[in-house]
C-alpha cells in the first residue's frame, strides 16, 4: 500500500500511509487511537475505498473495490468485534458464503468434511456443531482464522487479537500464527499492547495522524522509542500543566464497595475524587472501566456498593437520578450513547436539562436558543447555527456538543469515558482546557482513557483497573508508563 | 432561491392543470364547497387515528390495534349512552370520558410489555388488535348497537355557521371537522412545543442517548401508546355519532390507513423523525385521491391499486429527497 489518502466529512484519517508486507511475516502496525490503523486496514478489506494512493499485490497494482474483491485477493479480516452468526454452527460459519452444494441442495456431509478438514489444517479441534454463540472467545477466533484460510487468505488483518484472550489462550494463538508463517501466510497484527511485539511480530510500522512515521525491524525498535514515535511528542509536553490539588479540598465523590453487573462484572470498586482533582482510570480494553463509571452514573444499576457526592449518599437507580445528584457521563460512544444525531446542536445540547427551559408547560425556544449559542462561542464548535443536524458535523465538533450538553447541568462529577478518541489534536487541547475550568469551578473528574499518555498527562492520581476491580492506586510521579502497563496487563502488583 | 421559486411555480401550474382536468372530466363535481367539505369530513376518523399514530410510529413503534379500538370504543359508548339517564351535552362529555378510558387503557395495555420486557409492539398491538375486536363483537353480540339518544346528532351531522355560510353558497364547517382540527392543533403542539414531544423524538431517534440524558423512556413510551388509544376512541365517537351506532367492524383495515396517512406525511418509520401536521396532509392526500377516483367512476379494486401505488411512490421520494439532501 503507498500514499493512501482517506478523508471523511471533516477529518483527514489517512494522508498518505505507505505499508508493505511479505510473505510469511508479521508486521505489527501500532499508533494511538485515531491514527487511524483501522481505516487502513479497512481500506484494504475493501471496506472502504481510498481517495488516493494505490495498492499492489504480488507487484502488481490492484483495485479493491468491496469485501468480495478483498476475499479473492487472498485477504482475510479479523475485527476486534467477530464478524460470526452466533446462531449458526462452528461449521456453517467457517463456510458462510462457500456452502458446498449439490443439485441445489445444501450437502451437509461435504460442509462438515471441509469444515473438519479447515480445523485439521489449523491443529485444533472445535466442536463443528456447537452454535457460534456457546463458544469461548478464543474458540471464536480460531473460528475466524478458520474462515479466513478457507476462502486461501495469503494475508490476515487482526485487529486487536489479544485483547479478550487468557495468557494461555495467547500462547496457543501466537504459537498458531507461527505455524501459519511458516507455510508462507502473511499477518498484519493491530496491537496496543505493546509489550507483545517482541514475541510476535517481526518488522513494526509506527503510524500517526495518518502518515506513516517509520518502519523498523522489531528488535531495532525499543518500547520507549515507539511510544515516542506513537505520541510524536515527548510525552507530557502536549497537556497543559494540572493545577495541584488543595490538601483541604473536600471529597466530592467518594465511592464504596461498588459492585454491579452490566459488561464486565465491577467487584469492591472504591476510591475518591477530591473538588479540583482528575482521577484516571487506565487498564486495557475490557477490564472494567467504562463499566466503572457506567455504574457510578447509574447507566448499568449498581448491586453493591454506596455513592455520595459532596459527602450527600446518592441512592443511583437509573440515569436520572444520578444526574439530579450532580453527576454526568460523557459517554465513550458519542453516536451510539451521546447523541440523538437526527436532532439538532440545540436540541442535542438542551436534552438532558430540558426543564430547565420549560416555561408554564412549553419549552421556551428563545431561552434554549441562547444558551446553544452561548455553548457553541465557548467551546468554539464549528457549526453554521444552532440548528444544525448534529450527524453533519465532524468527530471533534460532534464530542464538543456532548460536552455542552453536560456543562449547561453545572453538574459536580464528570465522568469522561474515552473523551478525546478519534478527535483531532486541535479539538483534544480545547478538551484538555475545558476539563481545566471545570476544575476551576470545583468540580471533581474521573477520566478513562485507552491513550496511556492521556491518563498519565490528565491525571493527578492514575488508577489501575484489571478484571473490574482497582489493583492499584498511583500519584502522578509514581504512574511511569512501564509501571501502569505492568498492572493493566497482570504481569506486576 | 430562483430555482427553488420556479420549482414550486412549476409544481403549482402542476397541481392546477390536475385540479381543471379533474374538475372536467368529473363534470365540474369535484370543485364544489359541498364536494371538499365531504372529503374533510370523511378524512376526520383517519386523520384523528393517525394523529396518534404519528406519536407512536416517531418513537419507532407501531399500533395495530387502532382499527378494532375505533370499534371497541364504539361498542362501549353506545351501550355506555343507552344505559345512563342524561341527555344533551352531559351524554356526550360523559360518554367520550367512558371511550377515552376504554382507549386510554387499552394503548396502556399496549405499551407495558413494550416498556418492560422490550417486546415489539408489532406484537403486543397485533394482540390487542385481536383481543379488542373480539370483545367488542361479544359486547355487541354481532350486530350493530343502535344509539338511542339525539344527543349525538350535532356531532355526527351538525355544522358550525350553517346559516351565515350557506347564504353565499357554502354548507358551513362540519361539527365533526372541527374535533379533528383541535386534535390536529393539539396533538401538534403536543409534539413540537413541549418537553414531552422533544423526548418523542430524541427516544426515537436514539433510545440509549435518551436513557442517559435522565429520561423516563419508559413513562414516554407509554404515553405514546396511551395517546394512540385515546385518538382511537376520540375517532370511535365520531363515527358513533355520524351512524347513530356503536359497530364491531366499522374499523377493520384502518389501522394499516392509518399508517399509510403517517408514511405518506413523510414521517420516517424508522423513528426520529416526524410531524403531526404533516401527517393530516397524508390523510387529506389520501382522501382527496378517494374522491377524485369515486368521482371518475373508478372501481374500488383499481383504487386500491393507485393507493398502493402512491404509498410507495410516497416513501421512495421521500428516501430519495433525504439522500439528496445528505449528497448536498
Amino acid at each position: 500500500m503507498s500514499g493512501i489518502v482517506k478523508t471523511f466529512p471533516g477529518v483527514k484519517a489517512l494522508d498518505g500511509v505507505s505499508f508493505d508486507v511479505r510473505r510469511g511475516e508479521v508486521h505489527a502496525l501500532v499508533g494511538e487511537n485515531g491514527a487511524g490503523k483501522s481505516t487502513l486496514m479497512k481500506t484494504l478489506a475493501g471496506a472502504y475505498r481510498a481517495d488516493g494512493g494505490t495498492i499492489a499485490i504480488d507487484g502488481k497494482t490492484v483495485t479493491i473495490d468491496g469485501p468480495r474483491a478483498a476475499e479473492a485477493f487472498g485477504i482475510g479480516m479479523i475485527y476486534q468485534e467477530f464478524n460470526l452468526v452466533p446462531d449458526l454452527t462452528v461449521a456453517e460459519n467457517v463456510l458462510l458464503g462457500h456452502e458446498p452444494v449439490r443439485r441445489g441442495f445444501l450437502d451437509e456431509r461435504a460442509a462438515l468434511a471441509r469444515a473438519s478438514e479447515a480445523m485439521a489444517d489449523l491443529g485444533v479441534a472445535l466442536p463443528l456443531e456447537r452454535k457460534a454463540r456457546s463458544l469461548s472467545v478464543a474458540q471464536q477466533q480460531l473460528v475466524e482464522i478458520a474462515k479466513a484460510l478457507l476462502r486461501k487468505a495469503r494475508l490476515i488483518v487482526m485487529d486487536e487479537p489479544t485483547a479478550a484472550l487468557t495468557e494461555r489462550e495467547i500462547d496457543a494463538l501466537f504459537a498458531l500464527i507461527g505455524t501459519l508463517k511458516r507455510q508462507g501466510v502473511a499477518f498484519v497484527y493491530i496491537s496496543h499492547r505493546l509489550e507483545e511485539l517482541p514475541r510476535i511480530s517481526d518488522r513494526i510500522t509506527v503510524i500517526r495522524d495518518g502518515k506513516t512515521i517509520e518502519t523498523r525491524a522489531t528488535a531495532d525498535l525499543a518500547a520507549d522509542e515507539m511510544i515516542r514515535l506513537m505520541v510524536g511528542r515527548p510525552v507530557d509536553a502536549h497537556f497543559p500543566a494540572l493545577p495541584p490539588v488543595a490538601p483541604d479540598a473536600p471529597v466530592v465523590l467518594d465511592v464504596r464497595g461498588l459492585a454491579a453487573h452490566g459488561g464486565v462484572p465491577v467487584r469492591d470498586v472504591s476510591f475518591a475524587v477530591r473538588a479540583g482533582e482528575i482521577v484516571g482510570l487506565a487498564g486495557l480494553v475490557g477490564a472494567g472501566r467504562t463499566d466503572i463509571v457506567r455504574a457510578i452514573a447509574g447507566a448499568d444499576v449498581p448491586s453493591a456498593g454506596s455513592i455520595a457526592v459532596a459527602g450527600r449518599p446518592v441512592a443511583v437507580r437509573s440515569p436520572h437520578s444520578a444526574i439530579e445528584a450532580g453527576i454526568a457521563l460523557i459517554t465513550e460512544d458519542r453516536k451510539a450513547q451521546g447523541l440523538v444525531l437526527g436532532m439538532s446542536v440545540r436540541a442535542n445540547t438542551t436534552l438532558a436539562h430540558l426543564d430547565k427551559f420549560e416555561r408554564r408547560g412549553f419549552i421556551d425556544r428563545t431561552a434554549e436558543e441562547r444558551t446553544t449559542q452561548s455553548e457553541i462561542d465557548e467551546l468554539r464548535i464549528r457549526t453554521p447555527n444552532a440548528e444544525q443536524i448534529v450527524r453533519n458535523l465532524s468527530g471533534g465538533n460532534q464530542q464538543k456538543v456532548v460536552l455542552a450538553k453536560w456543562l449547561i447541568g453545572e453538574a459536580k462529577v464528570y465522568l469522561f469515558d474515552e473523551p478525546t478518541r478519534g478527535i483531532d489534536v486541535g479539538a483534544k487541547a480545547e478538551i484538555y482546557a475545558l476539563m481545566l475550568s471545570l476544575l476551576e469551578r470545583g468540580a471533581a473528574i474521573v477520566m478513562v482513557s485507552s491513550e496511556l499518555p492521556e491518563v498519565l498527562g490528565m491525571s493527578h492520581r492514575v488508577l489501575v483497573v484489571r478484571e473490574g476491580s482497582i489493583r492499584a492506586d498511583l500519584a502522578r510521579a509514581q504512574a511511569t508508563p512501564e509501571r501502569v502497563i505492568a498492572i493493566a496487563a497482570g504481569a506486576a502488583a | 432561491m430562483r430555482s427553488q421559486a420556479l420549482r414550486a411555480a412549476g409544481a403549482l401550474v402542476a397541481l392546477a392543470v390536475v385540479v381543471v382536468a379533474v374538475n372536467v372530466f368529473s363534470h365540474g363535481s369535484f370543485l364544489t364547497p359541498g364536494n371538499l367539505t365531504n372529503v374533510l369530513r370523511q378524512i376526520t376518523y383517519n386523520a384523528i387515528l393517525a394523529v396518534g399514530q404519528t406519536f407512536v410510529i416517531i418513537t419507532a413503534g407501531i399500533d395495530l390495534s387502532v382499527g378494532s379500538l375505533i370499534e371497541l370504543t364504539g361498542v362501549v359508548m353506545a351501550g355506555f349512552a343507552n344505559a345512563v339517564p342524561l341527555g344533551g351535552v352531559p351524554l356526550v362529555a360523559a360518554t367520550l370520558l367512558v371511550g377515552l378510558a376504554v382507549g386510554c387503557g387499552a394503548g396502556f395495555i399496549n405499551a407495558v410489555p413494550v416498556v418492560r420486557l422490550n417486546l415489539p409492539p408489532f406484537i403486543t398491538t397485533l394482540a390487542m388488535m385481536l383481543m379488542a375486536r373480539g370483545l367488542a363483537f361479544k359486547l355487541a353480540h354481532g350486530r350493530p348497537i343502535a344509539v338511542e339518544s339525539s344527543a349525538f346528532d350535532t356531532l355526527g351531522t351538525g355544522f358550525l355557521f350553517e346559516g351565515p355560510l350557506h347564504a353565499i353558497g357554502l354548507p358551513g364547517i362540519p361539527i365533526a371537522v372541527l374535533w379533528m382540527a383541535a386534535v390536529v392543533i393539539g396533538f401538534a403542539i403536543l409534539l413540537t412545543r413541549t418537553r414531552f414531544g422533544r423526548y418523542v423524538f430524541a427516544i426515537g431517534g436514539n433510545e440509549e442517548a435518551a436513557r442517559l440524558a435522565g429520561i423516563d423512556v419508559g413513562r414516554v413510551k407509554t404515553l405514546v401508546y396511551v395517546i394512540s388509544g385515546g385518538c382511537a376512541a376520540v375517532a370511535g365517537l365520531l363515527l358513533m355519532a355520524r351512524f347513530q351506532s356503536g359497530s364491531p367492524n366499522t374499523g377493520i383495515g384502518s389501522e394499516l390507513q392509518s399508517i399509510a396517512a403517517v408514511v405518506v406525511g413523510g414521517t420516517s418509520l424508522m423513528g426520529g423523525r416526524g410531524s403531526v401536521v404533516s401527517t393530516f396532509f397524508g390523510a387529506l392526500l389520501i382522501g382527496l385521491l378517494n374522491n377524485v377516483m369515486n368521482l371518475l367512476g373508478i372501481e374500488s379494486y383499481t383504487q386500491d391499486i393507485v393507493l398502493g401505488a402512491v404509498i410507495l411512490v410516497a416513501v421512495i421520494v421521500d428516501e430519495l429527497r433525504k439522500r439528496y439532501l445528505r449528497g448536498a
